[in-house]
């Protein structure tokens, strides 16, 4: 059997037992993604020496007859918007190229104090803007299920690296859908945390207010490994929530009978494509097979949820990637006349064409005579969605819809639409808007493509998504489909 | 030339001097190498977040107090968005619509009465960089950026538009920095920067309501530029009016080597902010119980220190006012007292010899060598009639030179008082000898001619004859 493709708490109980070294491991992940990677363009960068390095370590501990903790010596790609301490962080962004960062995000230190092996930076939508990876700044990432269609995105390259086995898990960052949508396209497990749950430190900020990093992985055993590993309060970001978290592994394997589960009926409509409805219709099918109480909610102000979202999410980025002017690091025009035309030709180059559509669609959005109009309106349409939600749980346990309303699209088939590349997160964008968690878990296939069940919890109540997502999951077996390449 | 009222108000930037700065771990120490005061967080890094410093929360609480200002239970930072160099993230985080506190008022002196000058708000932020250029910023030909003044906490006094003048101005400015030093939570050096001043200033017909058109002054780096600065402005506006013309509304920069104020940008050049919540901090929800803990620590302020020393020591309410101008002074006056108990001789001295030379050498107390016990010392020398009122004049200049005791000065310099009777007269005799026709002239009636004598016998005696007696002496001689 291929090491690439087993679950992090298989290969775990492997290395304990010595049926396998980390090594061992991280050289199979490596060889993956040197003999696949071209033809995916998942990694930016590959931490390969670096990688064997911490691998060896983990060897010693075992060899010195340490009992490893859980996740040391599993192999992990991290999204490229994460600083890491002395390896190059570019956001898949020109303008950050050779952007070396002095110091380690927050869930990098805990992924590295773990002793897991790092094996490089994921590719990515610039700046974590858009949902296809078409936009990175360097190349597009393919997915592995069929490489003329995109892996969806932002973290395009994190659900990529999991699902053809160049990595054991991975990192994501999730602002509308960013780990959910690119998990669903790819056939793996993406789950966005509760804002809050995870700290943000190092997390190169797109969308301050929305913004969550959250895991990819194979299986849901493995989400909730990694999310005990990375939730946590964080004294070094304002917005982290207070107080200690549950053992999220807690929540496995527990019986779904006589949970409530609405389905918003907002997100079943004529927007779905009707080959992901019929799938998530079957796997609901599933889930009341399990005894779960399955029931029609809603979530009535779900269709302003794009524009609210395309105008927060815009303004706090073209005040948030505002830094980036070539004063102190990254790329600097190289003939600028003043420190304005500096400026200007910096932004112009470095920066790709979905980004400054961002950034000028917040300035105005933020402008004076606008503000009110525009940013001001959304964040009252923002309140007005959470209260949807809030309903919502007042009646159900949790809520269940497609994770995206397509399978993966054909490149290029809506670069030139922005607004129907917008529609790809319809069904995720409101959980970032109210906070929730979501997760996105493997739900079939539609036309021989992955298709993913969007799984929405109250807030902190991750370990009830988690619950049901992993009773779906012993159930069916769509998480043991891998692409073949 | 018709008679205009001046209107002012002023926004007064002081750095609060805290360990650290306002979001992150960084030294806010003055001075040190370019850039070594700094961390990924103050240097805007890509992933960084800010974390308000508490202290920096506290001490810009004590401010609004000091300044009789409401605090608001509930508060939030906002980002200011405008691209400098300076500024590593290209925005600045502020407080735009719910400042930390709103609603005060700074009492000045105006010719001798009381005004009250409305405080708008306080609110925090974090300081900019600093840029460096090779010659001045039109001609250099590269710049470079020390951001070790990145972050450092501010706060911003916005006052009301009530000053009347330049001076009004200045005593305000004045006033407001006293009663901040007095707080201890800056040291308002306006030469480092740690106190800034920029003016609005506009003029109008007398008794009208509405205010002119207002420009806007920066770049006034001491209390005596602000002043001229002001003064220029507002013969600046009134020329104009007076020719007929309009006041554009603008931003101007104060050139103290020309002595003029020069447009810097118009009202339509002028930034639009594009302020927002920023999303990185949560908002502040202020506790009552914490202000009122606030309230009670902080020290007494000028005027209540003043109002004490008029009704404890009684000296006249301009001595006391001079004296509380600063914390230090009054502090030093009170260690005075401590060892002595004659406040107006205190206060004539303190007041007089020794804010005379700390002014010419342009100190400041805390510098001054002169203990108060000292200082107590020679005030008890001129009580026992060692040493004239004259004379201590010379000591204390000596004093304040070298921090050496009274005693010891006036013994090796020989500066006791002559309070011998026979000396005296003898020195006298000589005197009225010497000058026949002075002394017809106050036997004649000439009052004035005693004086003459008096200074003539002091001046034999090198200043060490007690005048007193001379007078009483001579007096009885000529009777
Ligand atoms: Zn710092």
């Amino acid at each position: 059997m291929d090491f690439c493709y087993m679950p992090a708490h298989e290969l775990h109980r492997r290395l304990a037992a010595r049926e396998i070294s980390a090594e061992e491991l991280c050289r199979a992940v490596l060889e993956r993604i040197e003999t696949v990677g071209g033809k995916l363009g998942s990694f930016i960068t590959v931490t390969g020496d670096l990688a064997l390095e911490q691998a060896r370590a983990v060897d010693k501990r075992i060899a010195s007859g340490e009992e490893i903790p859980i996740l040391a010596g599993i192999p992990v790609a991290v999204k490229d918007n994460m600083c890491t301490e002395g390896i190059r962080t570019t956001c898949g962004s020109r303008i950050l190229h050779n952007f070396v960062p002095p110091y380690s995000a927050a869930v990098v230190e805990k992924i590295l104090a773990r002793g897991m092996v790092m094996v490089g930076k994921t590719n990515l939508d610039e700046f974590a803007m858009g949902s296809s990876n078409e936009n990175s700044g360097f190349f597009p990432a393919s997915n592995p299920w069929d490489v003329d269609r995109v892996p969806g995105g932002s973290s395009g390259g994190s659900a990529v690296a999991v699902a053809a086995g160049q990595a054991v898990v991975a990192l994501g960052s999730d602002t509308g859908g960013s780990i959910r949508q690119p998990a669903s396209l790819c056939g793996v497990v993406g789950m966005k945390p509760t804002y809050g749950a995870v700290s943000r430190y190092g997390l190169v900020a797109y969308a301050s207010s929305l913004d969550q990093i959250g895991p990819i992985s194979r299986d849901v055993t493995d989400c909730a490994l990694m999310l005990n590993l990375i939730a946590g309060h964080d004294p070094r970001d304002s917005t982290s929530a207070p107080g200690d978290r549950p053992d999220y592994t807690a929540f496995l394997n527990r019986e779904i009978k006589g949970l409530k589960v609405g389905v918003p009926k907002e997100y079943m409509g004529d927007g779905i494509d009707p080959g992901v409805r019929g799938v998530v219709n079957e796997a609901l099918g599933v889930i009341s097979s399990l005894g779960a109480e399955i029931g029609e909610a809603s979530l009535p102000h779900s269709k302003y949820a794009i524009p609210a979202y395309y105008l927060i999410a815009t303004a706090e980025a073209s005040s948030n990637l505002a830094r980036y002017d070539g004063v102190s690091y990254g790329y600097r025009a190289e003939d600028p006349g003043d420190v304005v035309d500096m400026y200007a030709k910096t932004r112009s180059r470095g920066f790709g064409t979905e980004v400054k559509r961002r950034i000028m669609l917040g300035t105005y959005a933020l402008s004076a005579g606008y503000y009110d109009a525009y940013y001001l309106k959304a964040l009252k349409v923002r309140t007005l969605i959470k209260r949807d939600f809030d309903r919502a749980f007042e009646k159900f346990d949790v809520l269940i819809c497609p994770t995206s309303p397509t399978t993966a699209f054909r490149k290029g088939e809506k670069m030139d639409d922005p607004l129907q590349m917008y529609l790809s997160d319809i069904t995720t964008i409101s959980v970032n808007l109210a906070g929730i968690p979501g997760i996105s878990v493997p739900a079939g296939f539609s036309g021989g493509l992955p298709v993913g069940m969007q799984i929405m919890g109250r807030p902190f109540a991750e370990g009830t998504v988690l619950q049901v997502a992993h009773a779906f999951e012993k159930n069916t077996g769509h998480h043991k489909k891998f692409p073949s390449l | 030339m018709a008679q205009y009222e001046t209107v002012i108000g002023l926004e007064v930037h002081v750095e609060l001097k805290t360990r650290t700065k306002i979001f992150c771990h960084s030294s806010t120490a003055f001075g040190g190498d370019p850039n070594t005061h700094v961390c990924p967080v103050c240097l805007g890094l890509p992933g960084v977040l800010p974390v308000l410093n508490r202290e920096v929360l506290e001490y810009a609480v004590r401010v609004g107090l000091a300044l009789n200002c409401k605090i608001a239970g509930f508060s939030k930072f906002d980002r200011k968005n405008y691209y400098y160099p300076d500024l590593p993230k290209n925005y600045q985080i502020s407080q735009y619509d719910l400042p930390l506190a709103e609603h005060g008022y700074l009492n000045i002196n105006v010719d001798g009465n009381v005004k009250r000058i409305g405080i708008t708000r306080v609110h925090m932020e974090e300081d900019a960089g600093k840029l460096v250029h090779q010659g001045t910023i039109s001609t250099t030909p590269y710049s470079l950026v020390d951001y070790n003044r990145t972050g450092v906490p501010l706060v911003e006094i916005v006052s009301e538009p009530d000053m009347r003048s330049p001076e009004e101005a200045r005593a305000y400015l004045e006033k407001l920095k006293a009663v901040i030093l007095y707080t201890g939570v800056s040291d308002c050096k306006m030469e480092e920067g740690s106190l800034r001043c920029d003016a609005n200033v506009s003029v109008r017909p007398p008794g009208s309501h509405g205010f002119g058109t207002k420009t806007e002054i920066k770049n006034m780096n001491s209390f005596k530029a602000l002043q001229r600065a002001l003064h220029y402005e507002v013969e600046r506006q009134i020329g104009i009016l007076e020719e007929g013309g309009r006041i554009v509304q603008e931003t101007r920069t104060w050139d103290e080597a020309r002595g003029v104020t020069l447009s810097m940008r118009s009202k339509e050049q002028a930034h639009d902010y594009r302020y927002f919540p920023d999303p990185d901090l949560v908002p502040l929800v202020i506790d009552r119980e914490w202000v009122e803990k606030i309230r009670a620590s902080l020290p007494e302020l000028p005027d209540q220190r003043k109002a004490r020393y008029v009704k404890e020591y009684g000296i006249p309410e301009y001595d006391a006012s001079v004296i509380t101008a600063t914390k230090e002074m009054a502090d030093y006056f009170e260690q005075c007292l401590a060892c002595y108990s004659n406040a107006k001789a205190v206060s004539n001295w303190v007041m007089g010899d020794l804010l005379r030379l700390l002014n010419a050498r342009d100190m400041d107390i805390t510098r001054c060598r002169v203990s108060p016990s000292r200082l107590a010392g020679m005030l008890r020398l001129i009580d026992g009639g060692t040493i004239s009122g004259k004379i201590a004049k010379t000591v204390f200049e000596e004093m304040f030179e070298t921090g050496r005791d009274p005693e010891t000065i006036v013994r090796e310099k020989g500066l006791v008082q002559i309070s011998d009777e026979g000396a005296i007269a003898a020195v006298v005799d000589e005197v009225l000898a010497a000058n026949r026709k002075v002394v017809d002239d106050f036997r004649a009636g000439k009052e004035k001619a005693l004086g003459f004598l008096v200074g003539q016998v002091m001046k034999l005696t090198r200043g060490k004859a007690n005048p007193e007696m001379v007078n009483k002496i001579i007096r009885e001689k000529l009777k």
